[in-house]
């Protein structure tokens, strides 16, 4: 790691004022990418805001939804009662987020604010049409994912909480990479009383992403057999020494089909 | 650039130190404290190598920053045994003989015990699930996972699980 200085702010007023002082500020939440971009010297901040103190973390149950904390952590999340009660699905891919010592530092603020292409949250928070609120603004998660590593957030703006309405169903299926466990394809299939959302996480080139034709196929018929002729153009899909883009494309049938069959 | 001064909690004794803001907890435990039973082997939370328990969750060390210790209860792999006394989980591992090379066996230990302090009675699918962040090249986990098993038998107060 480079040197930086770091500041740990007791209030989110003064994280936003410390970030809002220096372009070259950067905020930790649980640190989970940024320590190891830090080490990789890939990013050299001049100074580290800690979001630690900011009070931040929280999950409460209200009626239709569920709101939770940015610095929640992922175990926090996936052990919540409230959160396996309301979404189920939610509660199960925090339980698959990496592995327990990442569960236990990761935070939900933190992988949306990041928006990495292969990460669990965002494929649950744009699949269940999910608001996600800041230090200046409510953003539906449809305006929020703007691409790979990039999300509508302002350098000094900071997620306080994100909110999921209740589905009817909803389940997430994950193919992952057994090393990272960041997802190769994960889909997530949500039933609101919005109708009926496909979120792709893993595979596209601009990050997450709603799949369209299978939204429309299940708002029809909610049903593993809706969607079992829908065909995923790899054209816009990742390819990698992981998985090609066209075995992407067939691995977000494979993963949507056993979605929908097991959403409950 | 100045260090900063930390307080923590590190097996039961308050422990002071003063770190760069660059150095992992890790490299405090290792460097600073002398505590060198924490191993450095990925260094970015794939192998579990530097498991330690701070306040009361399991995490890598090599992924905090000492400056995120401040005002933490730390339990590394040298505050496991009571004195000369060997935890269960410990010596189970050695009954079991549990390891080969040892390297990742700290992190085993501290993930254990972790997993055994939030859930007494795992089954073998809870360990397995529990331990996945802990990598070990040698022994092919079956070792360990008996050992596991045996260990939160011992500690309920039952006969071996097997």
């Amino acid at each position: 790691m480079y040197d930086f200085a770091y500041q740990k702010p007791s209030n989110v007023a003064d994280a936003v004022a410390a970030l809002g002082a220096d372009p070259e500020a950067k905020a930790v939440a649980g640190g989970m990418t940024l320590i190891p971009v830090l080490k990789q010297r890939l990013n050299r901040p001049s100074v580290v805001v800690d979001l630690a103190k900011t009070g931040l973390a929280g999950i409460t149950a209200g009626a239709g939804s569920i709101t939770i904390g940015a610095m929640t952590t992922h175990a926090a999340v996936a052990h919540s009662a409230d959160v396996q009660r309301v979404i189920p699905a939610l509660a199960a891919l925090a339980g698959l987020i990496g592995d327990e010592q990442v569960r236990h530092r990761g935070t939900i603020g933190g992988s949306l604010a990041n928006n990495d292409p292969a990460a669990d949250y965002p494929a649950a928070a744009l699949a269940l049409g999910a608001t996600i609120t800041t230090t200046k603004r409510a953003i539906k998660a449809d305006d929020f994912f703007q691409g790979m590593f990039t999300t509508a957030l302002e350098p000094d703006e900071l997620i306080t909480k994100v909110e999921f309405p209740a589905a009817t169903k909803a389940n997430y299926q994950k193919f992952r990479n057994p090393a990272s466990r960041y997802a190769i394809v994960g889909v997530f299939v949500a039933q609101t009383a919005a109708g009926v959302r496909v979120a792709v996480t893993g595979a596209g080139q601009g990050g997450v992403f709603r799949h369209t034709a299978m939204e429309a196929a299940l708002s029809k018929n909610f049903s593993a057999d809706a969607i079992a002729d829908v065909v995923t153009p790899a054209d816009d899909l990742n390819g990698d020494i992981h998985a090609s883009s066209e075995y992407r494309a067939h691995l977000i049938g494979v993963m949507a089909r056993r979605a929908v069959a097991a959403a409950a | 650039m100045s260090k900063h001064h930390v307080t923590t909690t590190i097996n039961g004794e308050e422990t002071e130190f003063l770190c760069e803001t660059q150095e992992t907890l890790l490299d405090v435990l290792r460097n600073t404290l002398n505590l060198t039973g924490s191993k450095e082997g990925c260094a970015s939370g794939d192998c579990g190598a530097c498991s330690v328990i701070a306040d009361g969750t399991l995490v890598c060390s090599c992924l905090m920053l000492g400056v995120e210790a401040e005002g933490k209860t730390i339990t590394t792999v040298e505050g496991i045994a009571d004195g000369e006394t060997l935890h269960p989980v410990q010596r189970q591992f050695l009954e079991h003989a549990a390891l080969q090379c040892g390297f990742c066996t700290p992190g085993f230990i501290v993930a254990t015990k972790a997993l055994l302090d939030a859930n007494p009675d795992p089954t073998e699918e809870e360990a397995r699930y529990w331990l996945a962040g802990n990598l070990c090249r040698c022994t092919g986990y079956d070792k360990i996972i008996r050992a596991v098993m045996d260990a939160a038998a011992e500690m309920r107060g039952e006969a071996r699980a097997a």
